[in-house]
């Protein structure tokens, strides 16, 4: 029998294997970031451990920097502290640092594939549970903590036990204005925050096929939230396209050589999942949560579930307290709901496809009177990009905020956070409590509806504004 | 790390599903660079609740977590493992875990033992029941004593053997360092290295 994608990659990497434990695999690439990292290099200095690969070691400041006054010192001095340990980390055990004020600094999972230094059949890591986005390379790619970033850093290679494999089936067209946060959204809603546990998720179709590099980015990035050890995609012409000419894309020989194997990465024709999903991408519509997990969520044209709508004692104790805390009623056609705030960013939604498609909504309108919005380049490349198109100052035009790259509010570790209350339209992939900021209420949105419904102040799609003239 | 064979503690019920890492400890209090003093985090949005089971006696000094499921899910943060560990507990039991904060776990010394959903459901009516008394974990047995009555719990038998032992997984790895050389020697040419640095200019 044939293997499947992730089993050639796994295979590929097996350093040493042995009965009742797990598999030594080989790292291919640790990212590194300010937040999960001091305690591993603290923890060799106090071994008398070295990094033993700093060649396959890269580090970025993202989590915790500010998106404003980036030429100023950091003006929290625990947030400061926090990123200079990164740079003497960097600087006291050789390790490349692309730091705030660097072209290509910006979020660890954006930079890596802008570098071309993310590429099929590797293995990739980092302290971050959305190290899953490298995945649409056919990379194995996962989250790890801060003991095991200690462990790669010191070793390159992380004892791992063998997951299991799904196939997620995704034929069809999208539909117009529906794109591919709208479609993990509707998969995560499906299969449920808990569904992937234990899997390795491969996604697969003609969907998957017709999708951009950002696009099927976006889908391998929210692998996490419905639970997946990693999502993948096999590579083919659309992934050696975009990483063809990139700074640390293989040249002369041996690009031949590496599209040569890259070819071979593909399940094969006779191989089983341990489980399938399928999803009719051409039935979709755009897709929003309304609860507190990313698996809440409904299409944009329905209303706000009610408890009763599930069967499950949890599920139906996990609505009743999401829509307390959201203040929603059950029954509220989602397009009732009213923003705040509006935020485009994230490892998510943070790439320049993404800033384009708002762009093409906001090009000549306004955002709503209350609405504040927040335009954060996923990287200081993308932001750069952004501007050479012109597109800041569409969304500055718009009346939107334009900033320096980072997690921002994704997160709300820097000063980019919710009030208590607040409630923001976000390109990003966490609705937990409290993620955006104390008391903040989150629905998450695809880049199209975060532009439409800052223009309106209410959930909105693009398409509702044409039938509002 | 310390070796683990049992532990005898309050149990805390934790009445809650999908309680992520982002409510175990929220990002803003992620930024010290020790592995200790994040206590004050642990559940942070709910510790101003007078009701929440935390601020309850006898529950506040317990050390045996008993959650619901999907428990650790989301964020990769190992800071939510060091705040339950910084404010006292050694054992969480539930009947679903997020995946990175099982293996977390697992590194840093914090037992996580699953059972299924009617034992969850039949420690929190205990726990509920009789505030303060204690239960037993014993890793070796993989077993939970309640009172009168004992359940099975699982955990992979490599997590309990290395917690059992105490081991720290740098140095067992390192054991095969020969391995490792040996595997790097074949590793294909076009594989990208971070150095020396390239850009876009």
């Amino acid at each position: 029998m044939g293997k499947t994608l992730s089993e050639k990659v796994w295979d590929a990497h097996v350093v040493r294997q042995a009965e009742r434990e797990p598999d030594l695999l080989y790292i291919d690439l640790h990212l590194v970031h300010e937040v999960t990292s001091p305690q591993a290099f603290e923890g060799l200095r106090m071994a008398g451990r070295s990094v033993r690969r700093p060649d396959l070691t890269l580090a970025t400041e993202d989590h915790n920097t500010p998106t404003l006054n980036i030429d100023r010192p950091i003006a929290d001095p625990v947030s400061r502290t926090q990123v200079d340990t990164l740079r003497k980390n960097a600087a006291d055990f050789g390790v490349r640092i692309h730091s705030l004020g660097d072209k290509d600094q910006g979020v660890v999972h954006i930079i890596g594939p802008q570098l071309g230094i993310t590429q099929p059949g590797m293995t990739i890591v980092c302290g971050d549970s959305h190290t899953s986005t490298h995945g649409a390379f056919g990379a194995i790619a996962f989250g790890i903590g801060t003991s095991e970033v200690e462990h790669v850093l010191a070793t390159q290679t992380l004892p791992q036990s063998r997951p299991r494999t799904m196939a997620v089936n995704i034929e069809g067209d999208l539909p117009d204005g529906v794109t591919a946060k709208d479609l993990v959204l509707a998969l995560i809603s499906k299969v449920g925050t808990g569904g992937g546990q234990g899997y390795i998720v491969e996604y697969r179709g003609s969907t998957v096929e017709s999708l951009s590099m950002e696009g099927r980015m976006t889908i391998c990035n929210m692998s996490i939230e419905w639970g997946a050890k990693a999502g993948l995609m096999a590579p083919d012409e659309t992934t050696f396209n975009y990483i063809m000419g990139r700074p640390h894309a293989p040249e002369g020989k041996q690009w031949d050589a590496a599209v040569e194997y890259w070819r071979t990465l593909r399940s094969d024709d006779d191989v089983t999942f341990d489980r399938e999903v399928d999803i009719d991408a051409s039935a979709l519509t755009p897709f929003v949560t309304w609860g507190t997990n990313p698996g809440q969520g409904v299409p944009l044209g329905a209303d706000v579930p009610s408890p009763s709508d599930f069967t499950d004692p949890g599920d139906i104790a996990a609505a009743e307290r999401a829509l307390e805390y959201m203040a929603l009623t059950a029954g509220t056609p989602m397009r009732e709901i009213t923003v705040d705030t509006v935020f485009l960013g994230s490892c998510t939604n943070g790439r320049i496809e993404d800033l384009r498609l708002a762009a093409s909504v906001l090009r000549g309108e306004r955002i709503a009177e209350a609405v504040r919005m927040l335009v954060v380049p996923g990287s200081a490349r993308v932001r750069l990009q952004a501007e050479s198109e012109g597109l800041d100052q569409v969304f500055l035009d718009a009346g939107a905020e334009w900033r320096a790259a980072g997690c921002s509010m994704c997160l709300g570790m820097n000063p980019d956070q919710l009030a208590p209350g607040e409630r923001a339209a976000s390109t990003s992939n966490r609705n937990f409590e409290g993620r955006q900021g104390k008391g903040g209420r989150t629905h998450l949105v695809s880049p199209a509806v975060a532009a439409a419904t800052a223009i309106t102040g209410r959930l909105s799609s693009p398409a509702d504004l044409a039938l509002a003239r | 790390m310390d070796k683990f064979t049992s532990h005898t503690g309050i149990p805390v019920p934790l009445r809650r599903s999908n309680v992520d890492t982002d409510q175990i400890i929220p990002a803003v209090y992620l930024k010290r660079i020790t592995r200790t003093g994040f206590e004050d985090g642990l559940f942070a949005a709910w510790r101003n609740d007078p009701d929440f089971v935390l601020n309850t006696e006898p529950y506040d000094v317990g050390t045996v977590l008993i959650a619901g499921p999907d428990f650790g899910t989301g964020s990769s943060r190992e800071h939510a493992v060091w705040a339950l560990q910084n404010y006292g507990f050694r054992v969480v039991i539930g009947a679903r875990f997020g995946d990175i904060f099982r293996s977390n776990s697992g590194k840093a010394g914090l037992l996580v033992a699953q059972v299924t959903p009617e034992v969850v459901e039949s420690l929190w009516g205990f726990a509920e029941q009789n505030p303060g008394t204690v239960i037993t974990i014993d890793l070796e047995e993989r077993s939970i004593t309640v009172g009168e009555q004992s359940f099975d719990f699982e955990i992979d038998d490599y997590t309990r053997h290395r917690l059992l032992e105490g081991l720290d997984d740098i140095s067992s790895t390192l054991r095969h360092a020969g391995e490792i050389d040996q595997y790097e020697s074949t590793r294909p040419d076009f594989k990208p290295a971070a150095l020396p640095i390239r850009t876009a200019g």
